[in-house]
């Protein structure tokens, strides 16, 4: 992870309507790292995302992707950008018309020239990376939340993307799943070297995948904090990112335990 | 000074000495009685008003969520009122209870409501109009260029979609065409030919129905079912894709959700609505004929009559009508749903609206239609 930012985002401004979500944000996200956006309800964290892929114009100020501006960019240009990356959204979003396989082929259908077969072989690889094998003929609807999941990893690693975008993706899964997913996102970014950039909110979840986190606040409408997950939690002078690290309660002190 | 010993709650209010209002409650205050002495309690706590408010619990004997909501209601009350509120006896337990929900979280103060004026309100629908206007047109637009574009490289159509969509509008739509189709002709033939007969002029009713399907009603039957089977699928399909955050993946996956979905289903509806209304045209004239029978004309005549009264032109110009129809439908369909907001709503709004605006545009474009045949000489 040499010191070679991949992203870079650059006095971002978001408003919805005159409500601003946040206000001149800059930070880098460096290669092969896996970077996570963090903070609490309603700080604009997904906002924050939607802005990274290109979705959402912003306000004003800028998001490099390798160089490329995607806040601007716009026919080829775009195209040659979101090839380079991988998103999963928080609900999978999967075409539920299409099998787990031919969701992951849609891809490298629109965007390579490989031969049918060929395109199917890949496809099944990249179900086996996130351990679906012999599910590539289910439907979306016909499968768990957890499995959903990891089928839009797949999907998202179709095109050998550099760089891949998980929104919430613990959200609504158990501790087992969850930590199984953990446990593929840390594989694919140790082995293939990807660069992951995840919002969540799940605290076991941080402390397995992240590098480095970055907080964003609701009332400053920025960043509040960056660095590992341990320095945060240990180090940090704001009182509210030590509590979330810490999981304290607003009163202070750990929420009450059950002991009967 | 009554009870109300139904619910299982009773209240009695009396004044002491002090000027003050006593308001005794006695057994349960839950979920079920709260609900029988709401208003009266509030009503007897607004009667205190400044004077001031003692609730007695002390004979309470159990007080749960709603009854903490209700005595937090009362001093709520009391309080805007500027009378003085005091709670006596109450149960430890049920203190906490009470606590838990006060105190009130600071409200935020709510902007005065704005009231809409008539005039205000016009221009509001106007400008939404407009804009929706405006949205349309770039949408047929965009449309246009990616069609142009598929034309240029059928390669890249998605045929796979386009198949599904045209049969399931079109093939699914047959029993329904023609049975529709068929009323409409018989039910046309029998209406016009009563006063017809006072001037014994049955035969021209093989000419009327020969022109009125052909021209007007044959293209606008097709088009108004495609709208209601179709328009509305495309919108709650697109409208489903986009609440499910898939129209976004396909946007970073640097596919165009309007080509890859609007483009298919236009397509379709294009193909489909032509040969629907033919066979609107035909159920219609089948169902004529049958009427025709019964009026014991033979059926030779009346196929000659129908094809003398009608031309080439009246058949093209049906046909071309219901092209136009078959896209600006499902171009209505696909935008309405691309348009949804968020949630299982949306998705219903946009139906709803694709069907509205359907029917709509097909009646304006239909009488721009009758001008221009009209001054083409058609």
């Amino acid at each position: 992870m040499a010191n070679d930012p991949i992203i870079r985002v650059e006095e971002l401004t978001a408003k919805y309507g005159d409500n601003v979500v946040f206000d001149r944000v800059s930070f880098e996200v460096m290669r092969g790292e896996v970077f996570i956006i963090l903070g609490g309800s309603g700080c604009g964290k997904s906002t924050m995302l939607k802005h990274m892929i290109g979705l959402y114009t912003p306000f004003a100020g800028r998001v490099r992707i390798q160089g490329d501006d995607i806040t601007r960019a716009e026919g080829e240009v775009r195209r040659r950008i979101l090839r380079r990356l991988g998103v999963m959204y928080q609900s999978g979003a999967l075409f539920g018309s299409m099998t787990l396989l031919e969701n992951v082929r849609l891809p490298l259908e629109e965007f390579t020239d490989y031969p049918p077969e060929a395109m199917d072989a890949i496809a099944a690889s990249k179900l086996r990376l996130v351990q679906l094998e012999g599910f590539e003929d289910y439907m979306p609807a016909d499968i768990s939340g957890g499995m959903k999941k990891r089928a839009a990893i797949a999907r998202a690693m179709a095109l050998e993307p550099e760089i891949l975008f998980l929104d919430e993706p613990s959200a609504g899964l158990d501790p087992i799943t969850s930590a199984e997913l953990d446990a593929t996102i840390l594989r694919l970014s140790r082995t293939l070297g990807v660069t992951f950039v995840v919002v969540t909110h799940e605290l076991p979840s941080i402390y397995t995948i992240a590098d480095r986190v970055i907080m964003l606040d609701k009332e400053t409408k920025g960043i509040i904090a960056t660095g590992t997950p341990a320095e945060l939690r240990d180090h940090c002078e704001n009182d509210w990112v030590r509590r979330f690290f810490l999981r304290e309660t607003a009163a202070g002190g750990e929420p009450e335990v059950r002991t009967t | 000074m009554s009870g109300n010993e139904q619910s299982g709650a009773r209240i009695e209010s009396s004044r002491d000495p002090s000027g003050q209002t006593l308001l005794s409650i006695r057994g349960r205050l839950d979920s079920t009685s709260a609900a029988g002495v709401w208003r009266r309690l509030l009503e007897l706590g607004r009667a205190a008003g400044a004077s001031g408010l003692v609730v007695d619990a002390s004979a309470l004997e159990y007080c749960d969520g709603a009854g903490a909501s209700l005595l937090v209601a009362l001093e709520r009350q009391q309080r805007e009122a500027g009378g003085g509120f005091h709670v006596r006896g109450l149960r430890e337990e049920f203190q906490k209870l009470v606590e838990m929900i006060e105190p009130a979280p600071a409200r935020v103060e709510a902007a005065p409501e704005h009231r809409e004026g008539f005039f205000e309100g016009i221009g509001r629908a106007t400008l939404r109009l407009l804009s929706d206007t405006r949205t349309l047109m770039v949408f047929v637009g965009e449309l246009t260029v990616m069609l142009g574009r598929a034309l240029r490289h059928p390669r890249q159509l998605r045929f796979k979609d386009l198949f599904l969509v045209a049969e399931r509008a079109g093939i699914g739509a047959i029993p329904i065409v023609t049975l529709v189709g068929f009323l409409l002709g018989l039910i046309l033939a029998f209406q016009s030919a009563i006063p017809m007969q006072r001037f014994g002029a049955q035969i021209f009713v093989a000419d009327l129905l020969g022109i009125s399907l052909l021209r007007e009603l044959g293209p606008l039957m097709a088009a108004i079912l495609l709208t209601a089977r179709s328009g509305s699928a495309f919108a709650a399909e697109i409208g489903t894709m986009k609440v499910n955050e898939e129209v976004d993946a396909l946007t970073t996956m640097g596919l165009e959700p309007v080509s890859f979905l609007a483009v298919p289903r236009v397509l379709a509806a294009v193909v489909v609505v032509p040969v629907l209304a033919m066979l609107t045209n035909v159920a219609g004239l089948a169902g004529g004929a049958l009427m025709f029978q019964t009026l014991d004309f033979p059926l030779v005549t009346y196929v000659n009559r129908v094809v003398a009264a009608t031309s080439l032109g009246d058949f093209v110009g049906g046909l071309f009508k219901s092209f136009v129809f078959g896209i600006v439908v499902a171009a209505v369909g696909c935008l309405r749903g691309l348009q949804t907001g968020k949630g299982a709503e949306a998705v219903g709004e946009s139906t709803t609206s694709a069907v509205v605006s359907g029917i709509v545009l097909i009646a304006f474009i239909d009488g721009i239609f009758a001008v221009v045949f009209y001054a083409m000489g058609i």
